[in-house]
């Protein structure tokens, strides 16, 4: 005889604690971590050098990049100054809870002030999964088009601050600042924001301020 | 992509409950889908004849239920889903909207034997 059985349980459940025990521990060593998402070639790597140079002489930072394949971005990072682990996900189209567990483990967590984790380029999965960290920063760039809140709305919607990269590219390329900004409001409503170019430096001091705020202030 | 880990999930969930039920076999996993959670049927589908096989859930019929996202004017306080890529209000076609729902995922009840 069949029987229904009512189970109401989220199923990302498993990956959600995980991701609490990782926020726990980043709070234990007084880390604040930021992770960064956005689509391949946005400036996510680009964003992460800018920000190691622009800090380090004032925090202790640390580097967790995913990627399917190479540890291009990871030795970029360490070419621009800071400790650097290299998540090579084979295939996963995210960093999830369990992965930066791991790489949690290979890091001094304790003479850390702040830890970067570049998630995997993609503008869909990497929103679904919690990983622990205090704030996650999205990416955009204007070569991207103007329509991509409208088209990735899960992704713009859970972000606690946006980056607007290649500003510089404006008068080249089609993009409505308004159309854009008005599809971020609808979905992610007074979202901080940061237009900027990590290629001529233009808005980084904004960038730059906001974090050092953040690490400035975090409360564990 | 990541429909594969998200099926084991499933899977798991959907046995331990089974377990604890002394089931011999799972006929159904009933699912609850928002519109904004970026998961795919067919790719689930997919998945779960492979990740489900030798266990007590093989050849379980799937069952997907798609709940639409709601929004709610900041403005005017009107509820309603929202067309394709236009998110702003029908009635006072304010941008003020916040999401209420949509990104839910999750099991929602089993049928065993």
């Amino acid at each position: 005889m069949t029987q229904r059985i009512s189970v109401v349980e989220n199923i990302l459940n498993a990956n959600d604690q995980l991701a609490e025990q990782n926020r726990l521990l980043l709070n234990r060593n007084g880390v604040f971590s930021l992770n960064f998402m956005a689509s391949p070639g946005a400036g996510k790597t680009s964003l992460v050098e800018r920000t190691i140079i622009g800090l380090q002489n004032q925090f202790r930072l640390a580097v967790v990049d995913g990627d399917i394949a190479t540890s291009l971005d990871a030795d970029r990072a360490a070419a621009a100054g800071a400790t650097a682990i290299q998540i090579n996900t084979g295939g996963e189209c995210h960093l999830d809870a369990v992965m930066l567990h791991n790489a949690l483990g290979k890091l001094h967590l304790d003479v850390l002030d702040l830890l970067i984790v570049e998630n995997v380029g993609n503008l869909v999965c990497p929103a679904s999964f919690q990983l622990g960290t205090h704030k996650s920063i999205l990416i955009a760039s204007v070569p991207e088009g103007d329509d991509k809140p409208y088209k990735y709305p899960g992704m713009y919607s859970g972000v606690e601050a946006l980056v607007i990269n290649k500003i510089d590219l404006l008068p080249y390329v089609t993009f409505d600042m308004d159309y854009f900004q008005k599809g971020v409001e609808t979905l992610n409503p007074g979202v901080v924001t940061f237009p900027l170019s990590c290629r001529t430096g233009e808005g980084l001091d904004h960038w730059l301020a906001w974090v050092k705020e953040q690490v400035t202030y975090a409360k564990f | 992509m990541h429909e594969l880990p998200v099926t084991e999930n499933i899977l798991e969930i959907a046995l331990r409950h089974a377990d604890k039920a002394n089931a011999r076999h799972v006929k159904t996993i009933y699912l609850v889908i928002g519109q904004l959670a970026s998961i795919v049927d067919d790719s689930v589908q997919f998945y779960w004849d492979i990740v489900a096989k030798d266990t007590i859930a093989e050849g379980a019929i799937l069952n997907f239920k798609r709940l639409p996202a709601t929004l709610q004017c900041q403005v005017c306080s009107l509820r309603f889903s929202p067309d394709q890529d236009d998110f702003s209000c029908p009635d006072c076609n304010s941008s003020n909207i916040k999401v209420v729902s949509g990104d839910e995922f999750y099991l929602e009840a089993i049928d065993i034997e």
